[in-house]
């Protein structure tokens, strides 16, 4: 499959639906895995790397997971095109940019990943849009189970699934949530929240995973503690307790601002609609500010129903705020849509070759101007 | 009150340092306070793990014996000081030949955890997950006790000595 045949569109999981899609963006859970009988990567030779890439792609193009499956020879394809897979959350960095025999194997619909040879043999991912992480280990311990019977994993009564890193033993589960919280950035709360995470023991990073900043105010939070605990216990703590706080923070932020600072609010919003409208250079980070402001403002006419000068001509850009199907302009979806495929890998991929950045930027303005000036 | 610091945010983290009879007080904002290294650290970071690793030696080793940094894993060849430089071990075997050296790292990382609770693969043999139910109940029991529900405690101290 080509991957210019997904490229142009918005995956299943930033489709902007879901529960509390307002403040979570998606659901992740991973599972890392390893075969018995097997080094790990680090001390594997390449011959052996093949012989277990060959072995669980075989497994995995075997199973059933009620969607079209494709293989991408990861260590084979070009530099844009992982740079795509990498924006897309369809493979990590790591593993993109890693060394030695690797591939992946992706769902068309895009809400399953199996990485081979990541930094452990397999690497599992299930992504859902909204807060939907209980489904998220259902599917993917479904998926394990099937993998499972095919072969045996490295697992030992004591430590559970063994790991490459230490870190990552026992369960070897990172559940994570993408969070877009505006509202806290913007009253000056996010450092009371990243504290407050880090003292429960759980891991933020940015939009695109380990050492990136948290361009747009996107955030992802995850566990850290992978051993001595079960993995229902994490996706409940996730789902009952962590979850509904920080919407709950947001929401109150969103709250404060329309009513004490709506002045601020509007002018946010204003500024960032009159530069997607108008501007002939926007780069990729600039376009994650302003569209975070467009979302807000999108998001809390929905659900808070606000109205302020600059969300009602937000608003009047399009009636069919997420509601799909209607029309395609502005709607939460559309601009998810535009997020993603303003991104520079994206934009170079559809537009059919690699192009410098003051091109791509002068792209990104022109897509973005011509979807909201319609 | 202002952060003494960036003069701009409140100051929310509140220092008092006693040095050599000498009291000195810290006002900052919480960017500023973690920025000095002031405040609680949640996690320990995989590096400082490392670092501390091969200090964690068996006590009594007689000098005539590789250093704990030398023993050698028969499996993938790796040694201590690899995981130190790699960060990632060799084989699975090596949790079982570094054990000692390991299982403090493994019980700082995961907060104190030291076996594992959850999934099983459905192929282990009964033996093995007998005694992984048993850790599991001995967990959930210990939980029972501190929560001080007592009921709860009894049926699992049954359901133990049914197991054994």
């Amino acid at each position: 499959m080509k991957l210019t045949e997904i490229s142009g569109n918005i995956n299943e999981w930033f489709s902007g639906e879901g529960p509390l899609s307002d403040v979570v963006i998606s659901s992740r859970v991973r599972l890392a895995r390893n075969l018995a009988g097997h080094r790990f990567l680090a001390a594997c030779p390449a011959t052996e790397k093949a012989e277990i890439l060959r072995k669980l792609k075989d497994v995995l193009m075997g199973i059933d997971l009620g969607d079209e499956v494709f293989y991408i020879g990861v260590d084979k394809v070009p530099a844009l095109e992982k740079r795509f897979l990498v924006e897309r959350h369809l493979i990590s960095q790591n593993h993109a940019f890693g060394k030695g025999p690797r591939g992946a194997v992706i769902a068309r619909r895009e809400f399953f990943t199996a990485m081979i040879n990541e930094e452990d043999h397999l690497r599992l991912q299930v992504l859902k849009a909204g807060c939907q992480l209980p489904a998220c280990l259902e599917q993917i311990n479904r998926i394990d189970d099937m993998i499972e019977q095919k072969v045996e994993y490295a697992f030992s009564p004591k430590y559970g699934y063994l790991t490459a890193c230490p870190t990552n033993l026992g369960t070897g589960i990172r559940v994570s949530v993408m969070l877009h919280l505006p509202a806290l950035k913007m009253t000056g709360q996010i450092e009371k929240f990243l504290n407050a995470t880090k003292s429960l023991g759980l891991a933020v990073r940015g939009l695109f995973g380990e050492g990136t900043e948290a361009a747009g105010d996107f955030y992802q939070l995850s566990n850290q503690t992978t051993l001595g605990v079960r993995e229902k216990d994490i996706v409940t703590q996730f789902e009952k307790t962590i979850i509904p706080e920080i919407v709950e923070y947001e929401h109150a932020a969103r709250s404060q601002l329309l009513s004490h600072e709506s002045s601020l609010l509007d002018d946010k919003i204003s500024r960032a609609l009159a530069l997607l409208k108008n501007a002939n250079l926007i780069s990729s980070q600039e376009a994650l500010f302003l569209l975070s402001h467009i979302r807000l403002g999108l998001n809390m006419h929905k659900h808070q129903g606000a109205s302020t000068p600059a969300i009602d001509r937000l608003c009047s850009l399009g009636n069919d705020i997420g509601s799909a199907g209607t029309s395609d302009r502005l709607s939460i979806a559309t601009v998810n849509r535009l997020f993603l495929l303003t991104l520079p890998a994206h934009l170079q991929l559809n537009y059919g070759k690699e192009l410098d950045s003051t091109h791509r930027d002068a792209l990104r303005a022109q897509i973005i101007r011509s979807a909201l000036n319609g | 009150m202002q952060c003494e610091v960036c003069q701009s945010k409140e100051a929310t983290i509140h220092l008092t340092e006693i040095a050599d009879g000498v009291r000195t007080e810290m006002h900052l904002c919480e960017q500023c306070a973690q920025e000095q290294g002031v405040g609680t650290k949640s996690y320990i970071p995989l590096n400082e793990l490392l670092s501390s690793l091969l200090s964690v030696g068996p006590k009594g080793e007689e000098p005539a014996q590789p250093s704990v940094g030398e023993q050698v894993c028969p499996h993938c060849g790796y040694t201590l000081d690899k995981f130190q430089e790699k960060a990632v071990l060799g084989c699975p075997n090596d949790y079982e030949v570094f054990e000692k050296q390991l299982a403090p790292l493994i019980k700082k990382a995961h907060d104190g955890a030291t076996c594992h609770c959850g999934k099983v693969p459905a192929n282990t043999p009964t033996d093995s997950k007998k005694q992984l139910e048993i850790t599991q109940l001995r967990r959930q029991l210990d939980e029972a006790v501190r929560k001080e529900d007592y009921e709860l405690a009894a049926k699992l101290r049954d359901k133990l000595v049914e197991f054994k």
